[in-house]
């Protein structure tokens, strides 16, 4: 019998529930990532106990999970974008100007950062697509200008005060029925940023955009095979362009939710992001090859990526240096699945 | 995997070809015009950028400056960690992000061994050698991390450095339990500044002596052939008896020695040591410097002359960028400017669009006659 297909009672042709690449390492990670927590329950109890430490995760890194989603587009058609941690330090720290120089309000910020991201995405994606220049080196140029521009619109740190703005950061949104007591025995529901819902909408939506739209598709197609997408009708450089510039729109909301999450324009805001999105995606089962990934398996990638470096620094080892370098192990130990998992499969 | 490159390179001889297109075709031609762009700028707006005088210098030593010392100065880390830089993209098609983490850990480990795990130290505690083989040992081990993730697990070269691109650091600061030595030691600051009595900083001279060595590296051995051979086709060179997998683990080491020999030149420039701002940002430079260069970042043939060049031009641009103050926080805009500028016009599109808009008048001239 053919390898993949199988014949069921009635006699049809159906697919043999062989996993695809893709459902295979999104997998892996949702399992490592279960594995992890559960551990880290049971071994360091706790503050992992607490519905809220979770959640936190989440709070802390809402933009990190919509620059990752991006991250992960992009590399499914085969490219690379190094330019969101810079874009979305530039988005801080011109939105943080606009509220406090030049009176701005909820709307001028969100359309500054779609705006900035757009122009990037576009001039990106064109240079990319249009002009067959190599992304890492567009994105890399754009990485330089996203963090010069950064300086030139302002060199210190500005603190929003604007009243609008901070009531929309410090809005709650409570998730019903988690929470847990605090020591005095109130208890205290558990929370999550206005970041977070729109984080998640966003997984929601983009999860969506690639299972079921034809734009969606194409960004695998071309990302496993440029010249049997072409041959398939596909328009390979508008494909290639799109995912681009829906990077960079992402890249510049991630900015946004960055700015509400700290509520400041510093030129540090948002550095090694572009390194931290690549981890994620990669953790989360999305190869550089191009063709295979997954936005929920980037989104449990950055839960990975952030629960490990808590679990390290719960364990005393809470110098700077282990966080990165247990970071770094952990790339290492799914790099090396995935590639010894493929390769196996290559070789059936 | 990707669509047919066409390669503008080709250097194909066709006598007929006016000169000014046969000189585009060369795969010098973008640093070269670069390099000339950046001349001619400075001469116009100001000749005095190329002035080179003695002075003397806090020793009392007679010492040669000016922009253009400075230049050829600066540079050498970056020529040289674009020549190892060169030989990874070629075999691998692809590039090693962790050079400037690395630098750190050759840094560190150099440091150590000479402060003798003191934090200051006013003599050397180890010999001066022992301390840099220590730390081309320490790199090339990096390297070969590397090159062992690239070749035999098959893993993009660009993540698979990204893992000792996030850890390079942090190891570094664990070598030296996050400490900073200093080391006050005149002896060890003589590969960074000046030798005693030699107006021309040391760093050029070592420059220049790890471009005489990879000129006959390349000429008399097979590095060079096998490295191209195997970017450019990988199985049909396993088929011609080449072991694909060890060339690339190989270029990776080489360029694990470049890199300690780099971080060697940074530590010594000032004997001390800032873990997360040492060489900053010096893989980008590093690896436009073989774009620029003219060299496929996609792998197989190559010029390290090119990247040489590419590394200068770099450097030259900066240095002009410092002269006019520009701030050193917002340079990277500039440089990206001037960057994309470069690879656009380098552009097989860019160039074909052009070389036809070229031809269209003059068609059309012969049309009316």
């Amino acid at each position: 019998m053919p390898n993949g297909i199988a014949v069921d009672k009635q006699g049809r042709l159906k697919e043999r529930a062989a996993m695809s690449d893709t459902t295979l390492l999104l997998t892996i990670t949702i399992v490592v990532f279960f594995i992890l927590y559960l551990a880290a329950i049971l071994f360091l109890g706790g503050s992992f106990t607490k519905p809220q430490n979770f959640l936190n995760i989440l709070n802390n890194n809402a933009s990190l999970i919509v620059l990752s989603c991006g991250m992960s587009i992009v590399m499914i058609t085969g490219g690379i974008d190094i330019s969101v941690g810079g874009v979305t330090c530039l988005v801080c720290m011109t939105c943080a100007v606009n509220l406090e120089q030049q009176g701005g309000n909820m709307l001028t910020v969100i359309l500054i950062g779609l705006g900035i991201g757009l122009a990037f995405g576009v001039v990106q994606g064109f240079l990319v697509a249009h002009l067959g220049i190599q992304p890492f080196i567009v994105s890399l140029a754009g990485m330089f200008f996203a963090k010069g521009m950064t300086t030139i619109v302002s060199k210190e740190p500005v603190r929003v005060t604007n009243e609008g703005f901070l009531a929309v950061k410090d809005m709650r949104i409570n998730v019903p029925g988690l929470g847990a007591p605090n020591k005095l025995g109130v208890y205290i529901p558990a929370y999550v940023e206005v970041g977070v819902v729109i984080a998640l909408l966003m997984v929601i939506l983009l999860f969506c955009l690639l299972r079921w739209t034809g734009l969606g598709r194409a960004f695998y197609a071309v990302g496993g095979n440029n010249q049997s997408a072409n041959m398939l009708g596909i328009n390979v450089r508008r494909t290639k362009f799109l995912a681009h510039v829906l990077c960079s729109v992402l890249a510049g909301l991630g900015g946004v939710l960055y700015f509400l999450h700290v509520g400041s324009g510093d030129v540090a805001n948002g550095a090694g992001d572009e390194m931290n999105a690549i981890a994620s995606s990669i953790i989360g089962g999305t190869l550089l090859t191009g063709g295979v990934g997954n936005v929920i398996g980037t989104f449990f990638g950055v839960l990975s990526l952030n629960t490990i470096k808590r679990i390290v620094a719960s364990l005393g080892f809470d110098e700077a240096w282990w966080s990165n370098i247990t970071v770094a192990a952990m790339l290492c130990l799914f790099l090396v699945i995935q590639s010894v998992v493929l390769l196996r499969r290559n070789k059936k | 995997m990707s669509a047919p490159v066409k390669n503008p390179e080709t250097q194909v001889r066709r006598p007929d070809e006016p000169l000014f297109k046969r000189l585009t075709r060369q795969q010098l031609f973008i640093p070269v015009a670069a390099l000339a762009l950046l001349v001619l700028f400075n001469l116009i707006a100001d000749p005095s950028f190329f002035a080179v005088s003695i002075n003397q210098n806090s020793l009392g030593n007679p010492v040669l400056s000016g922009n253009m010392v400075s230049v050829l100065d600066n540079a050498s880390e970056l020529v040289i960690l674009s020549i190892g830089m060169t030989l990874v993209t070629a075999s691998s098609g692809g590039q090693d992000i962790s050079v400037g983490a690395t630098m750190a850990i050759a840094g560190s480990v150099i440091l150590r061994m000479v402060c003798g795990g003191q934090v200051t130290a006013d003599t050397m505690q180890t010999p001066l050698i022992l301390a840099v083989l220590a730390g081309v040992l320490a790199t090339m081990l990096c390297g070969a991390f590397n090159g062992t993730l690239v070749a035999y697990f098959k893993i993009q070269p660009m993540v698979a450095t990204l893992i000792m691109y996030t850890a390079g650091r942090s190891i570094a600061a664990w070598i030296n339990n996050n400490q900073l030595p200093i080391i006050n030691d005149l002896g060890f600051k003589y590969a960074g500044t000046f030798l005693p009595g030699v107006p021309v900083p040391t760093p050029i001279f070592i420059t220049v002596l790890v471009i005489l060595a990879f000129w006959l590296i390349l000429k008399f051995t097979t590095l060079g052939l096998y490295t191209q051979s195997v970017g450019i086709n990988a199985n049909s060179s396993r088929l011609n008896g080449l072991d694909p997998k060890l060339i690339k683990l190989l270029t990776y080491v080489i360029l694990g020695v470049c890199v300690a020999l780099a971080g060697f030149i940074r530590v010594s420039r000032s004997g001390s040591i800032n873990y997360s701002r040492m060489a900053e940002n010096i893989e980008m430079d590093a690896i436009l410097a073989v774009a620029l260069g003219g060299n496929a970042l996609s792998g197989g043939k190559f010029n390290i002359y090119g990247s040489i060049l590419g590394a200068y031009v770099i450097q030259f641009l900066t240095t002009t960028l410092y002269k006019y103050d520009v701030p050193s926080t917002a340079l990277p805009a500039y440089k990206a400017v001037v960057v994309i500028l470069l690879v656009v016009l380098s552009a097989p599109v860019v160039r074909e669009k052009l070389a036809s808009m070229k031809k269209a008048p003059a068609k059309a001239a012969k049309e009316v006659s």
